[in-house]
């Protein structure tokens, strides 16, 4: 069980810190940073609970090695509030009733947040297209849908 | 207090949409879920299941495991207490084989170590032996004569008269139930039509996104402490105890947020896994499923097997109905046969109908509640043989329906007469319904309707209010929090005591803190918990006017708590409080207010649902693609319209899963070869389109708010909707749930072979 020292910038702060060698990304932000945001819902890849943005690509934690991350920036979810107000995704999860028993919330609003930083104005279809890595089972997506399209447009309107 | 249609006009919080409590910290990553437990010296746990679906466990030898550093106990069935109750020993035996493993997945040992991935490794030097036997894992199989028997002890229960079944031999079947009423045979002889079909459905697992966790710490004291992912941390409590011979009282569970469970995290997996590990090793351990393991040994609700027959008149009325329903139950007896049969029938009254349920046990995981349970498959049997009589009858579906719809006063399947419901309300409102009205235009495309019914719940509730020197109401509930409930019921105990919402701060309480709660489940928890708020609020009520006559040294009787929570004398404008006014006074006027309330009502108003769905179909592929849907439910009154849309939202999503993606494939051994979300298909975003939905409010006499409940009965339609859907886009009646793209495609093909035009064409009323 040989262990790694990794450094790393997550969500604006550097960090150096030690992880097992068979650590997933997802369990080294857990078990080792004690960054519990990002959750496991399946382990392979298949949920998106896990989702966090890796040099500003959408990743699935749970698919990347924790070794991989050396020299990285990672945004989590515990970084997309600013200290005097919440982003607007989660603003608008909120105001939509987009989240029921929010498990899979961090990952949706991760991989909201990566699809807005690339498409500001996507359409409903790409947004459905966009989230289908994202498994929800309590809101038929319904609410996270019109979140999103919410969120959107708060965005662009106030910038 | 009795809600009416015209008393929910003045509520000045019910009906509104503020943001639940617990909004922030799920939209921050900062909401503590099980897995998330952290404390000190934590050990990490991990289950050695059975590769086998049908084995006897003939040795276990951990020594090597123990060996490896860092592994600091193993532990087998042998290391749980003995019990003398055959009942008791089948729910240990559910927690980890003592002898037999009766499906693929099932717990033969556990390992704690002080890292998870030594668990891991621990978990391959442990030597099983088994001796392989013949598994069964279809319902009807199991029921044969000549079938592998799971429990050599088990003979069949009866709750029936009448009937042939033996209860003398060794069987699968645990139960036959029947409930009857009037001369079915009689009536069918009598009936101008007669229709008979048989349908299958598969295993469906809830799904949810959080696989099961519980942190357990058994200290030197004795008291055993418990953080878990949890529907109903009372019940558990309690089954934990009985499990361990323990009393209540030594345990304590403190649940944690909860991932989703729609039933399914009410059984008790891990808990006294847990508990007995950290007993040997006198640390904190924490057990976490792979979802692998949530598929494979957690509770998928009952595949089932059901026959439907129904003897109608020309005109539409049914007068004699009969269904014969086998449902399998997994390892051990239990699957939801009691509300299948009980709610086969629910929308109609028939004069004449006989239902048989069979539970049968089966190389498959123990079933467990699952959002209606048993409701969806019974009523999709029923729903779809109604839309192929109205074919038949060449009537229209909702036509047909009303003709036969059951009403207040009717009896229901147990011979109760029903109270006020809004079955008709929600069948005319399919029938006006802009969609249902609607022209379906394109190739390839269909349309389906159907209903649902559902009980819900009633049950045991309580919770304890303290008003606080700012004004403030804190509540503190024993219900855990699945779809929103914590403002549900804030928002009637606000109505109450005429309050804002945000001045009332709920707070999810463990075993020790509140009276008894029965499960969040049953789509009870706004029902039963929002009575309780609603006695908690009309208690302060009183308090804080009794205080206020203290205060003035008059009597009780002169003084009111107006409608905007003034506390006053009519005669006196000098004596009158604000609520707050009154709240900061409390200390130095005999101490804070506070109030505990228990309830156990059975009031529950039963839930109706008409949903309509129309669907394109790819007959290159056999993909089904919903067009568009619209749900519509009597919800009685709807405290908070945004999270009732949500519950029908996500139990339409469900409903669709069972449909047309999810089910549970095993091999000829009786392994589940698809225990992954991959293989296992739910609906991701681009599965679904918008759900429209319509709030149907008839109030329910039984509650003072007039709350139905309404979570489960959405996962009630969308199989037979989709089934006639499917009729209607390509003439074919299909009798298995779900309709994957791989029985679709295999029914198109052989349909076009069988017909030299090519594809067949809908004949359905649409």
């Amino acid at each position: 069980m040989a262990k790694i020292v990794l450094n790393t910038i997550i969500n604006g702060e550097n960090r150096e810190f030690l992880a097992d060698e068979r650590d997933s990304l997802l369990e080294a932000l857990r078990e080792r940073l004690g960054l519990m945001g990002a959750k496991e819902g399946c382990n392979n890849g298949n949920c998106g609970a896990c989702a966090v943005i890796m040099d500003g690509r959408l990743v699935n934690s749970c698919c990347v090695m924790a070794a991989e991350i050396e020299g990285a920036e990672l945004n989590t979810i515990e970084g997309l509030a600013d200290a005097d107000s919440l982003h607007p995704l989660q603003e608008a999860f909120l105001e939509n009733a987009a989240l029921q028993c929010g498990i899979c919330t961090p990952g949706f609003l991760m991989a909201s947040k990566a699809l807005l930083d690339e498409n500001p104005d996507p359409s409903e279809e790409e947004i459905r297209w966009w989230l289908a890595g994202n498994l929800c089972r309590c809101t038929g997506y319904d609410k996270i849908i019109r979140a999103v399209q919410d969120s959107a447009q708060r965005i662009n309107s106030s910038s | 207090m009795v809600a009416t249609e015209k008393n929910k006009n003045t509520y000045k919080v019910i009906g509104t949409r503020p943001v639940r409590p617990d909004g922030t910290d799920k939209v921050t990553g900062r909401a503590a879920y099980a897995a998330d437990t952290q404390m000190t010296n934590l050990l990490h746990a991990q289950v050695l299941r059975s590769p086998h679906a049908h084995a006897v466990i003939k040795s276990i030898d951990a020594s090597k495991a123990l060996a490896l550093p860092g592994v600091k106990a193993v532990i087998t069935a042998a290391d749980l207490p003995d019990t003398d109750s055959d009942s008791t020993q089948k729910l240990l035996d559910n927690v980890i084989a003592s002898n037999k493993a009766l499906y693929h997945g099932h717990a033969v040992a556990a390992v704690a170590a002080i890292d998870v991935h030594i668990a891991e490794d621990a978990l391959d030097l442990i030597e099983v032996e088994y001796e392989i036997l013949t598994p069964v894992t279809d319902v009807r199989e199991a029921m044969l004569s000549d079938a592998p028997i799971l429990h050599p002890d088990l003979r069949t229960s009866l709750q029936a008269t009448n009937v042939d079944t033996a209860t003398d031999i060794e069987t699968n079947i645990a139960l036959h139930l029947r409930q009857e009423r009037g001369d079915v045979e009689n009536a069918f002889e009598n009936s101008d039509v007669i229709i008979e079909r048989e349908f299958e459905t598969s295993w469906f697992h809830q799904g949810y996104i959080e696989p099961h966790s519980a942190t357990a710490f058994w200290s030197h004291d004795g008291q055993i402490t418990i953080w878990n992912s949890s529907q109903g941390p009372f019940v558990q409590r309690d089954s934990i105890a009985r499990l361990l011979n323990l009393t209540a009282q030594d345990i304590t569970v403190i649940p944690q947020e909860i991932g989703g469970g729609f039933g399914g995290k009410i059984s008790v997996y891990l808990e006294p896994i847990a508990a007995v590990l950290s007993k040997v090793t006198a640390q904190p351990v924490r057990l976490t499923m792979t979802r692998e393991a949530v598929f494979q040994a957690t509770g998928p609700t009952s595949a089932t097997y059901n026959r439907i027959k129904l003897g109608a008149m020309h005109d539409g009325t049914i007068i004699a109905a009969q269904a014969y329903l086998a449902f399998a139950a997994g390892a051990f007896p239990g699957s939801p046969i009691n509300p299948g049969v009980s709610c086969a029938f629910g929308p109609y009254y028939f004069e004449n109908q006989l239902i048989d349920g069979f539970d049968v046990v089966t190389n498959s995981p123990k079933s467990a509640a699952y959002r209606a349970p048993g409701a969806p498959a019974s009523e999709y049997a029923v729903e779809s043989t109604i839309n192929e009589l109205a074919e038949r009858l060449e009537m229209d579906p909702m036509e047909l329906r009303i003709k036969n719809a059951t009403s207040e006063g009717k009896p229901n399947s147990a011979g109760a007469p029903f109270p006020r419901i809004g079955a008709k309300e929600v069948m005319d409102a399919v029938k006006n319904h802009p969609h249902y009205n609607s022209e379906l235009q394109g190739d390839d495309v269909g349309r389906g309707v159907a209903l649902g019914f559902w009980h819900n719940a009633g049950l045991e509730s309580g919770s304890s209010a303290t008003i606080n020197s700012d004004g403030s109401v804190s509540l503190s509930v024993g219900s855990v929090d699945i779809g929103g409930t914590r403002a549900s019921l804030a928002m009637q105990l606000a109505e109450t005591l005429a309050l804002t919402y945000e001045q009332i701060k709920p707070h999810v309480a463990d075993t020790d803190s509140v009276p008894f709660t029965h499960v969040t489940g049953g789509s009870r928890t706004t029902f039963a918990g929002g009575w309780v708020a609603y006695e908690l609020g009309v208690e302060l009520r009183e308090k804080m006017r009794q205080r206020a006559a203290d205060i003035w040294d008059i009597d009780i009787e002169e003084v009111e708590y107006t409608d905007d929570a003034i506390i006053k004398v009519n005669s006196d404008e000098e004596k009158a409080f604000t609520f707050s006014e009154l709240a900061k006074k409390m200390a130095t006027t005999g101490g804070q207010i506070s109030a505990t309330v228990s309830i156990n009502k059975t009031s529950q108003g039963p839930a109706y649902a008409g949903h309509i769905v129309d669907i394109e179909v790819d007959k290159d592929t056999g993909k089904v693609t919903i067009l568009r849907y619209t749900a519509i439910q009597d919800v009685g009154t709807a405290i908070h319209p945004s999270y009732v849309e949500g519950q029908i939202h996500g139990g339409v999503a469900q409903g669709l899963g069972m449909a047309l993606t999810e089910e549970y494939y095993y091999d000829d051994d009786g392994h589940l070869v698809n225990s992954s979300f991959l293989d296992y298909r739910m609906p991701t975003a681009l599965d679904l389109p918008m759900i429209d939905t319509e709030l149907v409010e008839v109030p329910n006499p039984g509650h003072p708010y007039g709350v139905r409940g309404v979570g489960e009965v959405p996962i009630v339609p969308p199989m037979p909707a989709i089934q006639q859907a499917i009729t209607d886009a390509t003439g074919l009646h299909i009798y298995q749930m779900p309709v994957s793209p791989r029985v679709l495609l295999e029914e198109l093909l052989e349909s076009e072979n069988l017909s030299s035009n090519g594809h067949g064409t809908g004949e359905g009323r649409f």
